[in-house]
């Protein structure tokens, strides 16, 4: 029996700004065969998508595939001509993207744009090609199945765009459907359905798929082998329960270990616990404030905690839970509509701007995106500089100094001081980023979603680095994270937070967390295990999902 | 469609009025600090105190400004646009007839030059980075780089001079056929579409790129879709804001920035008028003609927006 997919001694090569050729795909070479699904996992920049994307014959501008083969049911896309692989495209391979939000073409309708590859491909009459869709609507458990498809990508939720773009991908009755982290832009309780809505269909079809994700416990769930990418070279390849439970390569077994769970150990002993910053009933919001004294859109609900010196609390919820916005409000970047901050036995002025210089300097916060929060035209060096003369009237010898132990706590190399931020990798820009905050000498470090952006492995070593500073500094954080598992390996405490309301704070070290709440018990058994059975195991109270999952 | 594109068009046509008064007070005295007192140069060497007392209180000069302004904007208000001080004729009488000739020459500069920008900026944008997107990127900066009067100049010394082919005047009363009127309009034309389709292609490449490099644009690609479709389908739709905005701005050009070109070619225009009226201290006449020319900024300029509103999926 011939595979569906052979690729042999693939090579890409891309052309840097500086018009220097890189191979960034080192001749990778693997088999799908008929109806299987196969993973393709690794950390940004291993080329897993780019090697998925040369399955159609595409490359991104600036790529070229410079060597090898990728035979599909016997052509070789990488040698057809341009109007070949499009005749291709759509009918024998598709492909889900990423953001299924910015995939849409925002000015046309749902319908459309799905049935666009009947159309394109001239497969079959309009009014057949709408009846399927609205079947594969239906497959993927998508609401209202037969009017879904006349509104606007707009108007529907991530979830279901997610889904809609697989309806897309499957109308034209592909062999191979290529996914591209179809699950990343999504909240974990949404996943849970996209995936299995996935699933089902791609058994029911018998369509062979190749997944391409960084997440290994969600490609556990759907894939039958995984390929493990790391610089563009194939690190190990497997059946999927091989892989998880004999993984040979060091690379393998160090993305399996960010998966353990690290108990945060024993909190630290503080000798008296004095609150270092306590909140009571915030409440903030956007837009103009209305009669009643509440803004227009209200994304904190009177929401109230303590952080007590020397420990950390974590604050988890998914996307627009107003966790973001509460982290702006105790720093002050968003004013208060309502409540107090208590910082260090001090109440706060709502306004950063009306706070005492020291007061600012005592809380600092990191931004999410280190590639937007440090100023691209300003070297290492003159981005820590600045704290250090704002906060402390710092120059010359001295500052450079504290220039170089602040490097050395983040544990960066002395050399990066005299770089931009465009010539740091992702890890390193966001190790600047909070050596900026501690430049101040904080107390209180707020960290929002600081390691979201960043691959596993790195935000592991993120993770121990913070932990490590707390030793040493006596800090304390407030530490924002959609991922659960990321808080609990640093938190003393735990804050749901769920449409701009606290519903639970949690101790994770007390022997055996039960979240008693059932939004939080939704939250926590919705995160994906590397138990390859562990979806379809999985049950979830269909009223609990109906009445928390909207979106 | 539905209430919130109402509003919303609603609010820009309001907003539309409210600039139109703030641009008639502005022109309204912007006029009275020309130098000089009408009274006297109207009478010229008759201009004895006396005479130009009278003049003065018959004109309405020696009442307070701000009268003159509510006299002056009711009487536009009802379409009054008061009398030449000249001639003596109304102004609406000396206007209209080069105001149609104005809408003449704008109407065919249009014709010819919209669709030749768009198809070259639409063009240019799908063969970015090539020969072709090279030269016409060097050509509209070549051409946004000379002034007008250098084009036009050059066409009468090419065409009208040395190939005789075209009159160097453009005396619109003088079209009886089809080949007097590309005889007398080629050469103004020509010379305006030069001007104003540097920025609308500029644009249109500039916003047709920014949608090819959108994921959606990429999804279209692997769906199967042909180059063609891609831009049809996906990129201009997305891109109509920015381009029917650009449109505009041009467009609007060709009724109150056509000074040159009118009086290059000794075309009877509404432009020319004003330069006359300028001449001849005509107050009236030369309100009038920046009331005709914002009018028409503000018309092109609010129906860019209506259509940019109407063209936005978001609010469908």
């Amino acid at each position: 029996m011939t595979n569906l997919v052979e690729i042999r001694d693939l090579k890409v090569e891309a052309k840097t700004d500086s018009g220097r050729i890189v191979e960034i795909i080192k001749g990778v070479s693997f088999d799908v065969a008929e109806g299987e699904i196969v993973a393709l996992i690794g950390e940004s920049g291993s080329g897993k998508t780019t090697v998925a994307l040369t399955l159609m014959g595409h490359a991104r501008p600036g790529c070229r595939i410079s060597g090898g083969s990728v035979k599909l049911a016997g052509k070789d896309m990488a040698r057809l001509s341009e109007k070949a692989r499009a005749r291709v495209r759509g009918t024998e391979v598709s492909y889900v993207p990423q953001s299924a939000a910015a995939a849409f073409n925002p000015a046309a309708t749902i319908m459309e744009q799905v049935i666009e590859i009947t159309r394109i491909h001239d497969l079959m009459p309009a009014a057949e090609a709408k009846s399927r869709a609205v079947e594969l609507f239906r497959a993927l458990s998508l609401p209202e199945p037969d009017t879904i498809g006349d509104r606007y990508p707009h108007q529907v939720s991530g979830g279901q765009l997610q889904r809609l773009s697989a309806a897309m991908a499957l109308i034209g009755d592909p062999k191979i459907v290529i996914f591209d982290e179809p699950t990343t832009a999504l909240d974990v309780t949404t996943q849970i359905e996209v995936l299995r809505a996935f699933k089902a269909v791609m058994r029911k079809g018998g369509i062979a798929g190749v997944y391409v994700s960084h997440d290994l416990a969600v490609v556990a769930q759907i894939a039958d082998r995984i390929i493990v990418l790391k610089g563009g070279e194939v690190q190990e390849a497997g059946r999927t329960g091989q892989i998880l439970s004999n993984a040979k390569h060091p690379y393998t077994r160090e993305l399996l270990a960010a998966f353990e769970p690290k108990a945060r150990g024993a909190a630290p002993v503080v000798s008296e616990a004095r609150p270092i910053l306590a909140i009571e009933n915030i409440v903030a919001g956007y837009g103009a404030v209305q009669r009643n004294g509440l803004p227009l859109v209200c994304a904190v609900r009177s929401v109230s905690l303590t952080v007590e010196k020397g420990r950390n609390l974590g604050i988890i919820g998914e996307s627009g839970c107003g966790k973001s916005t509460l982290a702006r409000t105790i720093a002050g970047i968003l004013p208060t509509s309502g409540g107090r901050v208590i910082f260090d036995g001090q109440e706060l002025a709502p306004s950063a701007s009306k706070r005492t210089h020291e007061q600012l300097r005592e809380m600092q916060i990191v931004f999410q995106y280190a590639d937007t929060a440090l100023n691209p035209a300003k070297s290492i060096e003159d981005i820590l500089a600045r704290p250090l003369t704002f906060y402390h009237g710092m120059n010359g010898p001295a500052r450079d100094k504290r220039i170089a132990a602040l490097l050395d706590m983040v544990q960066l190399p002395g050399s990066v001081r005299h770089r931009r931020p465009a010539e740091l990798s992702g890890g390193q820009k966001q190790r600047v980023n909070f050596a900026r905050a501690l430049a101040a000498d904080p107390k209180l470090i707020l960290c929002d979603e600081i390691t979201s952006a960043l691959d596993t492995v790195v935000a592991a070593a993120v993770i121990e680095l913070l932990k490590e500073l707390q030793r040493e500094l006596g800090l304390s954080y407030i530490f924002i994270s959609h991922d659960i598992s990321v808080v609990e390996a640093i938190c003393d405490e735990i804050v749901v937070m769920y449409a701009g309301e606290k519903v639970e704070q949690l101790m994770p070290s007390a022997t055996g967390k039960r979240p008693q709440h059932p939004y939080s018990q939704l939250l926590f058994s919705s995160v994906p295990k590397l138990d390859p059975h562990w979806l379809d195991g999985l049950e979830r109270d269909p009223e609990l999902v109906r009445a928390y999952c909207q979106r | 469609m539905n209430h919130r594109i109402l509003s919303l068009v609603m609010s820009r046509l309001l907003i539309a009025v409210i600039t139109l008064v703030i641009v008639s007070f502005a022109v309204f005295f912007a006029t009275m600090m020309l130098p000089g007192d009408t009274a006297t140069i109207l009478l010229g060497q008759a201009a004895t105190p006396e005479a130009v007392a009278g003049l003065r209180t018959a004109m309405h000069l020696d009442e307070p400004a701000i009268i003159r302004f509510m006299r002056w904007f009711g009487g536009l208000v009802t379409g009054d646009l008061g009398t030449s001080y000249a001639n003596d004729m109304p102004i609406a009488d000396l206007i209209a007839g080069r105001f149609i000739n104005t809408l003449k020459l704008a109407g065919v500069t249009a014709l010819f030059s919209v669709p030749i920008a768009l198809t070259l900026g639409i063009t240019a944008a799908m063969m970015r980075g090539s020969l072709y997107d090279r030269v016409v990127t060097i050509l509209t900066i070549g051409v946004i780089s000379v002034p007008e009067f250098m084009v036009a100049t050059s066409a009468v010394l090419l065409f009208a001079v040395y190939l005789k082919w075209l009159p160097a005047l453009s005396i619109a009363n003088e079209v009886h056929s089809i080949t007097d009127l590309l005889r007398v309009y080629a050469m103004p034309v020509i010379t305006l579409t030069f001007v104003v389709s540097a920025q609308m292609i500029r644009m249109t490449r500039a916003a047709v790129v920014e949608t090819l490099n959108t994921p959606y644009v990429e999804m279209a690609l692997l769906k199967g879709a042909s180059p063609q479709r891609i831009v049809l389908k996906h990129a201009l739709p997305n891109a109509l804001g920015p381009i029917v905005n650009a449109v505009a701005l041009s467009l609007s050009y060709l009724l109150g920035g056509v000074i040159i070109v009118e009086t290059i070619f000794n075309y009877p225009g509404i432009a020319k008028l004003m330069v006359d009226a300028v001449a001849t201290r005509d107050l009236p006449l030369i309100q009038s003609c920046a009331m005709i020319f914002c009018v028409g900024y503000l018309i092109l300029i609010t129906l860019a927006d209506i259509l940019a509103i109407l063209s936005n999926p978001r609010l469908r």
